[in-house]
């Protein structure tokens, strides 16, 4: 049975309000160059993806293979093409479309926009207006798959609207890893990427998430993300960047409401030619006895903006820990990175907050340290540039492992 | 015997201080060389101006390394020629394994069983997955400098101060470890050479060393037997054996 309709009718009045309403942060967009509609038909494995949307998904930390993944879920532009479990997790957990979740579950209405504000701005309007589906995820109480379910939301057409709900639900007790490779088939398409994603952790369970965004020169990116962590339970987001965009804004956040949850926050960046980056991460701890930590590291190269910003916010009456550290090194004069830390204490008397900040370049005492040891200059500023973004991210594929190396490589020579 | 090191004449200033004032050295293959002296004397100037770090600014002198002329060759150049230096203070490098870098030094060279061997008998397994030097005790860091070295292979092999800021227990296995890297355990590398920087002398009763030297105030003074000039120093102290030289 499919959630009530008085609660869609509500929720579209609402989007309908906002739908000119410019975010509070990033470069506002015209949507309205972005209204091609293009559907793609059904494919029967990965290997039928043609060769440009296999290459840009592997990319995106796709295994194609499906080799050491739980199950699947892929995108092309508006269109589910695919959506698999493995045998040996079937009972374990679901996945399908959200627009199939929505029509099948009544109860997603407890679900569906609570964590996000249909309202916030014209992007959340957008994502409800003319939502193009998006993955739903539920891994069943006390289940712990051992291998991740992947999800690639890609886009292969131009001047296109991907606009993706996405929710993923760990029930009591289970654990889930999730790894989403969102990417473009064509290095010069031009659209936006719009994903809401709405993440709930039952009592005592763990959610493992790997976002990894590999974009283009012209395309645009605005994610709304929000996880809400019960009693126990415990969020972990890897969120990795390593191509060019043309604007990229987001501030997910994780609400921890049940006592002794937790959330940690990986954020990676590195940017590329004239790429606009705004990323945060915010940790709100309302629980008792919970703890946050956000890691942000943030490299821009050529001519690109990076906005590295990072909130805890204690609301707690309990004590509640967390720390945010937020390092950038610029590797061009023409690059520019605004580290932006807020730490904000509501009434949370017994809450320890802290945090530290810092831009600054790779130390020449390191580099001159390892070549000491016979590691070419070159190397040694990759291998640096490398311990410093923390890339050590698990199930990330080989070849995309490799690959972002020598992106690091690459630019880290141009800087030298 | 073959030399593998000659120094002439060595001026060298760091930001603008004369700190070596015509130093004159010479060591063979397979010679290790203990240098004396109080703080400040210049001996980690001397280590590091041989390895090439470009704050130690060479004014007047030579530096041949196995018969070529080093003195404008780079850090890495030198090391690729076959020097190697144990730091007394090594920086820290967060975010990268003490593995990462044994993994790319050995570039092949050794195995992985091999160096996983080094690290359990210089008690370092369990700070193969922790960051360079990221919380390392004065004893970890000399073992990690030492480790790192094995797996490099270096035929001059420069350290500097092995025994500052570690406990006598650690001392014993920093001992053992020079001697290891040295081949001194089994039978003498007839090819690596030595310099050990010592503030103490403790390290000589872990070390067979061939040759003493003070350096004071800029300048090498005294040489001879190792053993007798930690006696002489010990009887004069080091301004006693800068006067009557």
């Amino acid at each position: 049975m499919s959630i009530s309709k008085i609660y869609l009718s509500d929720i579209r009045v609402r989007a309908e309000r906002v739908k000119d309403k410019k975010a509070a942060i990033g470069p506002d967009i015209d949507l309205s160059r972005y209204s091609e509609h293009i559907e793609r038909g059904r494919i029967e494995n990965l290997e039928g993806l043609s060769r440009q949307a296999k290459e840009a998904a592997v990319m995106a930390g796709i295994d194609v293979k499906e080799e050491v993944r739980s199950g699947s879920y892929i995108q092309v532009d508006h269109s589910v093409v695919y959506e698999r479990i493995n045998k040996a997790y079937e009972g374990k957990l679901e996945i399908m479309s959200t627009t199939e979740a929505l029509s099948k579950y009544d109860w997603l209405e407890e679900y569906y926009w609570r964590v996000i504000p249909v309202d916030q701005d014209k992007y959340t309007a957008q994502a409800e207006l003319n939502m193009t589906h998006g993955y739903f995820i539920r891994v069943f109480p006390h289940q712990k798959p051992e291998y991740p379910v992947q999800a690639c939301l890609l886009v292969a057409g131009n001047y296109i609207s991907q606009n993706v709900h996405n929710i993923i639900i760990v029930e009591e007790g289970a654990e889930l890893q999730v790894i989403t490779g969102c990417t473009l088939a064509k290095r010069d398409a031009e659209g936006v990427h719009i994903g809401i994603s709405e993440f709930f952790v039952k009592k005592g369970g763990k959610l493992f998430f790997t976002m990894i965004h590999s974009w283009a020169d012209n395309f645009h990116v605005r994610p709304r993300t929000g996880a809400i962590v019960e009693e126990d339970g415990a969020f972990f987001s890897n969120y990795v960047l390593l191509k060019p965009v043309k604007s990229l804004q987001m501030f997910p956040a994780a609400y921890l409401k049940g006592d002794r949850s937790s959330a940690k926050f990986n954020t990676i960046l590195y940017g590329l030619k004239d790429s606009y980056i705004d990323v945060g991460s915010r940790i709100v701890l309302e629980g008792e006895d919970t703890r946050g930590e956000s890691t942000a590291r943030a490299i821009a190269a050529d001519e690109s903006v990076i906005y590295s910003r990072g909130d805890l916010i204690a609301k707690t009456r309990g004590y509640c820990l967390a720390h945010l550290d937020c390092r950038g090194i610029l590797f061009s004069n023409k690059a520019k990175i605004y580290a932006i830390p807020q730490l904000v204490s509501d009434g949370a008397i017994k809450a320890e907050l802290s945090h530290e900040a810092s831009i600054g370049p790779i130390a020449e005492e390191q580099v001159e340290y390892l070549m000491s040891r016979g590691i070419s200059r070159e190397d040694a500023v990759s291998v640096i540039t490398s311990g410093f973004l923390n890339l050590d991210i698990p199930f990330i594929p080989e070849f995309l492992d490799r690959n972002i190396k020598e992106v690091i490589k690459a630019t880290a020579k141009e800087a030298l | 015997m073959q030399e593998m090191l000659r120094v002439e004449d060595l001026w060298v200033s760091v930001d603008e201080r004369q700190i070596l004032k015509g130093v004159n050295l010479s060591i063979n293959y397979g010679e290790v060389l203990v240098l004396f002296g109080p703080n400040g004397a210049g001996k980690t100037s001397f280590i590091m101006t041989l390895m090439g770090f470009p704050k130690y600014a060479v004014e007047q002198g030579r530096i041949y390394f196995k018969g070529e002329d080093i003195t404008n060759k780079d850090v890495y150049e030198r090391a690729q020629l076959g020097m190697g230096v144990s730091f007394q203070r090594p920086p820290t490098v967060r975010g990268v394994t003490l593995r990462k870098i044994i993994e790319i030094i050995s570039d092949g060279r050794i195995n992985k069983e091999g160096f996983v061997e080094y690290a359990e008998r210089l008690n370092l397994s369990g700070h193969l997955d922790r960051g360079l030097n990221d919380g390392f005790s004065g004893g970890e860091i000399k073992r990690s400098e030492l480790l790192q070295l094995m797996v490099q292979r270096p035929d001059m092999v420069l350290i500097d101060e092995p025994e500052s800021g570690v406990d006598l227990e650690n001392i014993t296995l920093v001992g053992e470890a020079i001697n290891m890297l040295l081949g001194k355990d089994k039978v003498k590398d007839p090819k690596r050479s030595a310099i050990i920087i010592t503030h103490t002398g403790y390290i000589l009763d872990y070390v067979n060393a061939d040759k003493g030297y003070i350096i004071f105030e800029g300048k090498l003074i005294c040489g001879g037997n190792p053993r007798d000039i930690l006696s002489e120093i010990k009887r004069h102290g080091y301004r006693g054996c800068a006067e009557c030289r």
